[in-house]
């Protein structure tokens, strides 16, 4: 069970009042972009065992989408941060670091 | 002008851990804006005679008050009868401000919840910590319960107010019954 603070509303509940949206801070490739470019944007996904970051909604609260990092393997929540961002905030990265010395998603680590 | 009833016409359940009852028509009203914009606070607390609501909590006096629904939405309580009035109130103070202001009585089911028991109950069917310490009287809470969405506020100890959409009234009120239902007490806060 994933326990997320909505960080629009605040308020803290069970995944079960969220939906997920998969992954996040994906690079949209649209009309002109290369075939590697576009395969890339839909297809290819990280699909890590440790630290993930997710979009998700609040659904069944104040509808907002937001960020979350968790880990795929223990469900532990690090942080949840605003939609409105290209990457995760240095203070969640670092504060992961310092649960999961080294680990890297993405270009991010 | 045509008689207008409550979704389930006022039914009610007692026998299980907790007296389910499906409250008289309620006036609600929805306000969208900036909710730190001086005429929306006007708007908002004018009609009532209530406060502005912190962040995930209902101020409510009787069939009056100001409940917060999110960060650009609160929920205005009044008096069925009086909803055209209080209505009108709110768009002169909202005047030109960019905001939302609709009625919304009759799209909506509200039932009470009471009881000793009536947290378990309604821990059993939403995604919300309910303890004690955690969820206090004056707190509002928008959230699903079971498969439909809603929304409940605490406005005593023991006993909750919960919305859900008119469409959903049948549903929400089994859903309480079921979740009441006789001898189905966990004993869990009350153990901790």
């Amino acid at each position: 069970m994933l326990i997320l603070t909505c960080p629009c509303c605040g308020q803290t509940g069970e995944e079960s009042e969220f939906h997920g949206g998969g992954e996040a801070h994906l690079k949209r490739f649209g009309p002109g972009s290369s075939d590697a470019d576009f395969e890339g944007y839909m297809f290819m996904r990280e699909n890590p065992k440790g630290v993930h970051f997710e979009r998700w909604r609040h659904a069944y609260g104040c509808g907002k989408w937001f960020h979350a990092a968790r880990c795929t393997m223990t469900l532990e929540v690090f942080g949840t941060y605003p939609a409105q961002t290209t990457e995760p905030p240095k203070e969640l990265r670092d504060k992961i670091s310092k649960k999961r010395p080294g680990w890297s998603w993405g270009a991010f680590s | 002008m045509s008689k207008t009833v409550t979704a389930l016409n006022g039914a009610s359940w007692e026998g299980g851990i907790a007296h389910i009852s499906e409250a008289p028509q309620q006036g609600m009203i929805t306000l969208l804006g900036d909710l730190t914009a001086a005429a929306v606070i006007k708007a908002a607390t004018g009609a009532t005679g209530q406060e502005m609501p912190a962040q995930g909590k209902a101020q409510c006096a009787g069939e009056k008050g100001v409940c917060w629904m999110s960060p650009d939405e609160v929920l205005v309580l009044c008096p069925y009868a009086e909803i055209d009035k209080t209505l009108a109130k709110i768009k002169a103070d909202l005047g030109d401000t960019h905001s939302l202001a609709v009625d919304v009585s009759d799209a909506r089911a509200l039932f009470v919840v009471q009881g000793p028991n009536a947290r378990e109950v309604m821990a059993k069917l939403a995604p919300v910590d309910l303890h004690p310490a955690t969820f206090t009287p004056g707190m509002f809470r928008r959230t699903r319960m079971a498969q439909v969405p809603a929304a409940f506020w605490m406005q005593e100890e023991d006993a909750f107010n919960v919305i859900c959409f008119r469409s959903n009234a049948q549903y929400m009120f089994d859903l309480l019954k079921t979740a009441a239902q006789p001898g189905s007490e966990v004993g869990y806060f009350a153990a901790s």
